[in-house]
């Protein structure tokens, strides 16, 4: 099947379910609210905007010797650093730091980088389980979903749908819908889970350059034990993660919360230096940094596609976007959703497999108007479109013009000529005037839901020849 | 409305770009639109080779198919008029896409000094022409929608509200997610058809709850889409370019 029939049936399915998309309606609505109601000043926002953009923007044209200032002061910090160039690399990397502790189990904290490597099935195919304690995560790997949006991994399901889940997978917990008790419930189970593993893993917010600090930004708590309780901590993130400075995280992390979920701050906001000192009672023996790459520096590489790498992870695109809206996260097919899923997934993974993702746009300019770093979303995705129909193959992009089809090339040439000689298209409106009641009513998927435009009698450029309107 | 913006003075004459969709589906819109900016005393200038802004072809990826339309539309208007565009969306093809096309090409600079000259029409009529519209028409209610372009890629949303609460008897009703786009998005309705006609059909509710007489827009593809899809489910108000919405209710046949 190819990526667009792909696409299109998961749509279906994803149209198709109501329940599904009252979830997602409900939902992006009270989100865009609440960030709405978090920034009441609307030119502070817009400053505020305009600040993150900049350190991002210069984080990233620094990015080559940030990363080694990064490494160093990691290092010197006693934090070990892995540097992947693949996904199969990082997957190496963290089977092997495992293998050397003899370790099995791990306990995981929320990371898209880990979904991006689909680590979870690559260490359990070597035999080691990895439990997701964020909450959302957990309730979707109980079920053996992938998230559906970044920030909220279990969106699409309902609180019912939760409440059954937990009776069929944990058939000793009393059934109960009620949201505190299922929290709480899975909060016991985890417990016992964060007291047995062996390593912890976690995502990185931001990683700070100048000290070889990693932020780490949670609501549940289940990150810091994620970092803390196991012996040895491994965080994975994207080379682009990085920031020159402690003094750029508050306005990031300001722009962070407050687009993401309307939080002014969050419950946790960790900031790991180092693994456990001397004396202190409490911390990972280790802590390793795996710095992925996959195709980041491909991106880098591109003065335009470049600002896709802008990105903190806030999902306020995905939660403007009206057509993530109507869809779901899991009808896109990459583990990043929505707009930013839209432009970076098809650049990381190739345009031949995702790049369908860049035309299921209406190009409206909601997530770019959402935006807290200002990415221009729009311009990127159609900066793919034109990257995957093009003829002469001279850029970077992966999968570049694998979408060209003879057929579709030919029409828009027809059209261009069309539109370029005005005698041409002259003749060929009044013909479409003259025979307009000759043209079909129905124009195949349009005239399923909407009545078919009639051709007016006259056009436009007769009217305003007749109204005595000079042409020049 | 943005107050950073700069506008000249009241030209003699403009140039008038009709739009494809308008010249084919809706050519009272665009007679209604050059007919307003003529009662003001300015005249419009229809050059007689003009086209379409070429923006379907752009949007689609196909830029080189997309460049000869565009030269031949820079042709059509040599003089320094100002080029009057009644429609967000290609407005913000002729103002904004084109520099972006032609950025790295000879003819940028060319490109360049004719997007400046672009205008929207409500801008145009609210900023230059200053317009100041007397209502000859019965007491209705109407809902907007302001097209995606409109609102966010030319900022003209507020021009057109402003133009609409110009009139004494028309009462402007609010829908809910009213800057939620329509899902028409040009070649999206065709590429994406399932996902258009689930936004198409909640964008048509939620203006059918106004309890509106009239659905008003700035954009003829806005309207084709959630238009055809009210007439198709049998509700809803009738449709309406605004540019013919305020030349009916301004215009006394008689004079």
């Amino acid at each position: 099947m190819t990526q667009k029939a792909e696409f299109d049936q998961r749509v279906k399915q994803a149209l198709d379910n109501p329940q599904l998309r009252r979830n997602f309606r409900v939902t992006m609505d009270g989100l865009m609210e609440k960030r709405d109601k978090a920034f009441p000043d609307k030119a502070f926002l817009e400053e505020l905007r305009t600040i993150g953009a900049n350190i991002r923007a210069n984080a990233l044209a620094r990015q080559p010797e940030l990363l080694e200032q990064l490494e160093a002061n990691c290092t010197r910090n006693g934090i070990q650093v892995h540097w992947a160039e693949t996904i199969e690399q990082a997957n190496r990397i963290v089977l092997d730091i495992m293998e050397r502790h003899h370790a099995t189990r791990m306990i995981k904290g929320k990371s898209m980088v880990s979904e991006e490597m689909q680590m979870n099935h690559f260490l359990e195919a070597k035999g080691k389980s990895c439990v997701e304690s964020d909450l959302g995560e957990y309730i979707i790997q109980l079920d053996n979903e992938a998230p559906s949006h970044i920030i909220a991994p279990a969106i699409h399901k309902s609180k019912q749908e939760v409440a059954r889940l937990f009776k069929a997978k944990h058939p000793d917990i009393p059934y109960s819908e009620d949201i505190d008790t299922l929290t709480r419930s899975a909060r016991q189970i985890l417990r016992r889970k964060f007291h047995d593993a062996e390593i912890g893993l976690s995502g990185v917010n931001f990683a700070v350059a100048e000290t070889g600090t990693l932020c780490l930004v949670e609501n549940e708590g289940n990150g810091r034990l994620c970092t803390t309780v196991p012996p040895v901590h491994i965080a994975v993130t994207g080379i682009e993660k990085v920031v020159e400075k402690l003094a750029d995280v508050p306005p990031l992390l300001k722009l962070l919360t407050r687009s993401a979920t309307g939080q002014h701050i969050t419950t946790y906001f960790n900031m790991i230096s180092s693994p456990r000192k001397p004396g202190e009672r409490d911390g990972p023996k280790e802590v390793h940094l795996v710095l992925l790459d996959n195709q980041r520096s491909r991106i880098y590489g591109d003065s335009e596609l470049f600002d896709s790498l802008r990105c903190i992870r806030c999902g306020a695109c995905m939660n403007h976007c009206p057509v993530y809206t109507r869809i779901g996260g899991h009808a896109y097919g990459p583990p990043i959703p929505g707009p930013i899923g839209s432009v970076i997934e098809p650049q990381k993974f190739g345009l031949e497999n995702f790049g369908v993702l860049a035309t299921a746009s209406t190009l409206c300019g909601a997530c770019g108007e959402a935006c807290p770093v200002r990415i221009p979303l729009p311009k990127l995705l159609h900066r793919l479109r034109y990257e995957q129909v093009r003829e002469d193959r001279t850029g970077a992009t992966i999968g570049q013009g694998s979408q060209r089809s003879g057929k579709e090339a030919l029409i828009w040439k027809l059209w261009s000529w069309i539109h370029a000689t005005p005698l041409v298209y002259r003749s060929a409106t009044r013909l479409a005037s003259l025979f307009r009641n000759r043209i079909p009513n129905r124009i195949g998927p349009w005239s399923q839901v909407r009545t078919t435009p009639r051709i007016a009698p006259k056009s436009l450029h007769q009217l305003a020849r007749e109204e005595g309107f000079k042409h020049e | 409305m943005s107050l950073t913006k700069q506008y000249p003075g009241k030209p003699e004459k403009v140039y008038f770009f009709g739009t494809c969709l308008i010249d084919l589906l809706y050519p009272q819109a665009g007679l209604a639109g050059m007919q307003l900016i003529r009662r003001e005393g300015v005249q419009v200038i229809f050059p007689q080779d003009q086209t379409c802004c070429g923006q379907p072809a752009w949007n689609a990826g196909y830029r080189e198919q997309a460049e000869a339309v565009v030269l031949n539309q820079i042709r059509c208007f040599p003089e320094e008029y100002p080029v009057v565009v009644p429609s967000g969306s290609c407005a913000g093809m002729l103002r904004n896409q084109y520099p972006e096309l032609f950025r790295d090409k000879p003819e940028a600079q060319q490109v360049e000094r004719f997007s400046k000259r672009i205008f929207e029409l409500t801008e145009f009529l609210v900023h230059v022409l200053k317009i100041e519209l007397k209502d000859l028409g019965q007491p209705t209610k109407v809902a907007l929608h302001a097209s995606c372009s409109a609102r966010r890629e030319m900022d003209v949303a507020g021009e057109h509200e402003a133009l609409l609460q110009q009139l004494e008897n028309v009462q402007l009703v609010e829908q809910v997610r009213k800057a939620e786009c329509c899902g028409f998005g040009g070649t999206f309705a065709v590429k994406h058809p399932d996902i258009s006609a689930a936004m198409v059909a909640d964008k048509a509710q939620a203006i059918t709850d106004t309890g509106a007489d009239q659905l008003v827009s700035g954009d003829c593809g806005c309207l084709m889409n959630i238009t055809g899809h009210m007439e198709h489910q049998g509700v809803g108000p009738k449709g309406q370019h605004i540019a013919s919405f305020l030349w009916e209710r301004t215009h006394d046949p008689k004079s």
